[in-house]
């Protein structure tokens, strides 16, 4: 399926100090062996846990972790209700540097690491999944496009723009082409130094808030999938129509609309990367940004969690704490291990990449699981709430809604799945 | 008490000190030991002391005023206060200074060993205000600021809602139990920050990737010249006594006599 994953070294990937000894020596290896790195038996070379974070990532997420309570917490309710992202908040994103997390300072950005805008989301989750999402397509699949492809001349207009007031937009599924993203049938076609683009999506995430987006559309459709090249489209140019957002089940307060280009009119100059190889950075980019929705789905899951646990050692029925029950702490204690295998899996999922080593399989595996994992913890926390969790007056019944949409978006679990087994399958082609 | 650190900024010829400290956060679940010793502090999370945070704000205020030209976050305690340090550094504080104490020093350093290194290090770094916060919330002591003006020999403006320089001077306006006292003070002095004086920011993402790069010194007290010996002996420390239930009673004569009964009358 997939072509093998195309990665253009740039700023972004640029090693930070890892408590990895081996992961050091960032080398890569083929899709079909997997070996480990060799460690000398004379080095002195420690292997700490995986929830070890630098200074620096520390104290990002300390950061996020008082912003999101004290900024962003009294606003879910109501954004939830009103279907509508609070203009405050996505101000408040920017003014804290989160939406530039990887951009070099010389853009404005905040010039930090790929695990840190994982923290950051998984924080930012904690409290509203919208917010995250908002923040994570920003990090995980906008900057990282421009930073990765972009021509000097992008990155000067867009990434200072991107890390201090623009909110970007990634556009790829159309109403007949979702999971079989490359049937798409926006066309752009070629006149002299510039292309009009003509079609329709749907789904496009940050749409209402959106300044640029970046549209895939085919060039050639008799090339099938190797006509799609990605396009800069600034939101004001002519013929670019977003429609009404959707009315959601959960993610509410992320707008997510249908975009219609009629005529729409991009000079040649505005091709990121190059010409039909749009298939490969849209998967490449998809590759890292399951990690950034792994990311948000445990910080859901988390946040539900700790909202529920309290209330249990409150609550006292027969004479006793529900959480004392042994019914109820192997139920509990069970989510908590799920907890723990999801947030490691997409630590280590996030590590792997840094590192340079081939982390697809395991992104997959991250995203399918802690999807799972969010369903499994939100169902059961309103289950331990009682007639509460029931209620809209509480915080749980939106992780419940919220959670659903995991399984679903950038790949549904059926595609992780099957991404998973095409490299279980290379894996024993000796 | 014991488990914290603080942060000094002291700045001087318009060089800021400003002390910051650690506490266990609020929202803790505060027990004592069961040797009635003290509060466990093992694993109990914790962070800068919320006026000790308002007067690092204050302090970078000053700076981003050009009133001061430099800003340094001090703080006593064992590694994790440079934690701290580098929270104030987030902040906008120009560099920091970590004086190491840990273990038996640490469990009984009180206000007044605290103030003597502040004294101490207000003196070496030739600094002409200090700013902290007016107290700890774990141990609610409010002595600190107070022993360093003492035993400086400076003027101080303790639980400042508002600060301003009159040319040489410092106008220092001062929530007391009356209202608002405003005093004039003059420079080099102590300032102990109250809760109305700023809403300290937050420190953003890139500034925290910006404080990776100031420097925090390191200080043992024996450089200073400070005897950390305790002058207090904790004898006891018990939780407050459990709420009881109350009594209902049906009439006026009932409350007396039960009053009466309970030795109250």
């Amino acid at each position: 399926m997939a072509a093998p994953l195309v990665r253009i070294v740039s700023k972004s990937c640029r090693q930070i100090c890892r408590p990895w000894g081996p992961c050091q020596a960032g080398w890569r290896s083929s899709l079909s062996s997997r070996p480990a790195p060799d460690v000398a038996s004379d080095q002195s070379v420690s292997f700490p846990p995986l929830q070890t974070f630098s200074e620096e990532e520390s104290m990002m997420r300390e950061a996020v972790k008082k912003y999101a309570q004290e900024r962003i917490a009294p606003f879910v309710s109501k954004m939830d209700e009103n279907s509508a992202m609070d203009e405050e908040v996505i101000k408040s994103l920017f003014e804290q540097g989160l939406m530039g997390i990887e951009i070099d300072p010389e853009y404005n950005g905040t010039g930090s690491s790929f695990f840190s805008s994982i923290l950051v989301i998984e924080e930012l989750a904690k409290v509203d999944a919208s917010v995250a999402v908002l923040c994570d397509i920003q990090n995980t699949l906008i900057n990282t496009l421009f930073a990765n492809l972009g021509t000097p001349a992008q990155k000067e207009q867009y990434l200072s723009r991107l890390s201090t007031d623009t909110v970007g937009s990634f556009c790829l599924s159309e109403a007949e082409s979702g999971s079989d993203a490359f049937a798409l049938k926006t066309r752009a076609d070629k006149h002299k130094d510039y292309y009009i683009i003509n079609g329709s999506k749907m789904w496009i995430s940050n749409a209402e808030h959106a300044g640029v987006f970046l549209v895939m559309a085919n060039v050639d459709p008799s090339a099938g999938y190797r006509g799609i090249t990605c396009f800069i489209v600034d939101r004001d140019t002519e013929g670019l129509e977003i429609g009404k957002k959707e009315n959601k089940l959960g993610l509410r307060a992320s707008s997510t609309c249908p975009l219609n280009f009629d005529n729409v009119k991009v000079p040649e100059k505005n091709i990121l990367g190059q010409v039909g190889h749009g298939y490969k950075y849209a998967i490449g980019m998809l590759n890292e940004g399951r990690i950034g929705i792994a990311a948000q789905m445990i910080g859901l899951a988390q946040g539900c969690f700790d909202n529920t646990v309290p209330y249990t050692r409150q609550r006292v029925q027969f004479g006793k704490r529900i959480f004392d029950f042994q019914g109820m702490q192997h139920q509990i204690a069970h989510v908590a291990t799920q907890l723990e295998a999801a947030r490691l899996l997409t630590y280590n999922a996030a590590r792997l990449k840094e590192a340079g080593r081939p982390f697809i399989k395991e992104a997959c595996m991250a995203k399918y699981f802690t999807s799972e994992v969010a369903t499994l913890t939100t169902s059961k926390c309103i289950e331990w709430m009682g007639g509460v969790g029931f209620t809209k007056d509480y915080p749980i019944e939106k992780y419940y809604r919220d959670c659903k949409i995991g399984t679903i978006y950038e790949g549904t679990t059926n595609v992780q799945l099957s991404t998973m087994a095409k490299f279980i399958d290379k894996e024993y082609d000796y | 008490m014991h488990f914290w650190a603080r942060t000094v900024n002291i700045f001087s010829t318009f060089h800021l000190k400003t002390w910051s400290r650690s506490a266990c956060q609020c929202h803790n679940q505060i027990r004592v030991k069961p040797d009635n010793s003290s509060v466990v502090t093992d694993g109990v999370k914790h962070s800068m002391n919320p006026f000790c945070e308002i007067a690092v704000e204050e302090a970078v205020k000053l700076k981003e005023k050009k009133l001061i030209k430099e800003v340094v976050a001090v703080s006593c305690g064992p590694q994790q206060a440079q934690e701290t340090i580098r929270t104030a550094l987030a902040m906008g504080a120009d560099r920091g200074i970590h004086v190491e104490v840990s273990g038996k020093d640490y469990e009984t350093l009180g206000p007044l060993q605290v103030s003597k290194i502040m004294a101490a290090l207000a003196k070496k770094e030739e600094a002409q205000l200090v700013i902290l916060g007016k107290q700890a919330i774990d141990d609610d002591c409010n002595q600190t600021g107070q022993m360093t003006a003492a035993l400086l020999d400076w003027p101080q403006g303790t639980f400042a809602s508002e600060v301003a320089f009159d040319g040489d001077k410092i106008k220092v306006v001062r929530e007391i139990d009356g209202g608002l006292e405003t005093i004039m003070i003059s420079s080099p002095a102590v300032i102990t920050a109250d809760l109305r004086l700023n809403t300290p920011r937050y420190a953003t993402l890139p500034n925290i990737m910006k404080a990776k790069k100031k420097k925090i010194a390191n200080v043992k007290p024996a450089d200073l010249g400070v005897d950390l010996t305790s002058r207090l002996e904790v004898l006891r420390v018990d939780e407050p006594p459990q709420r009881e239930a109350g009594v209902k009673v049906e009439t006026v004569d009932d409350l007396v006599s039960k009053l009466k009964d309970a030795g109250r009358l």
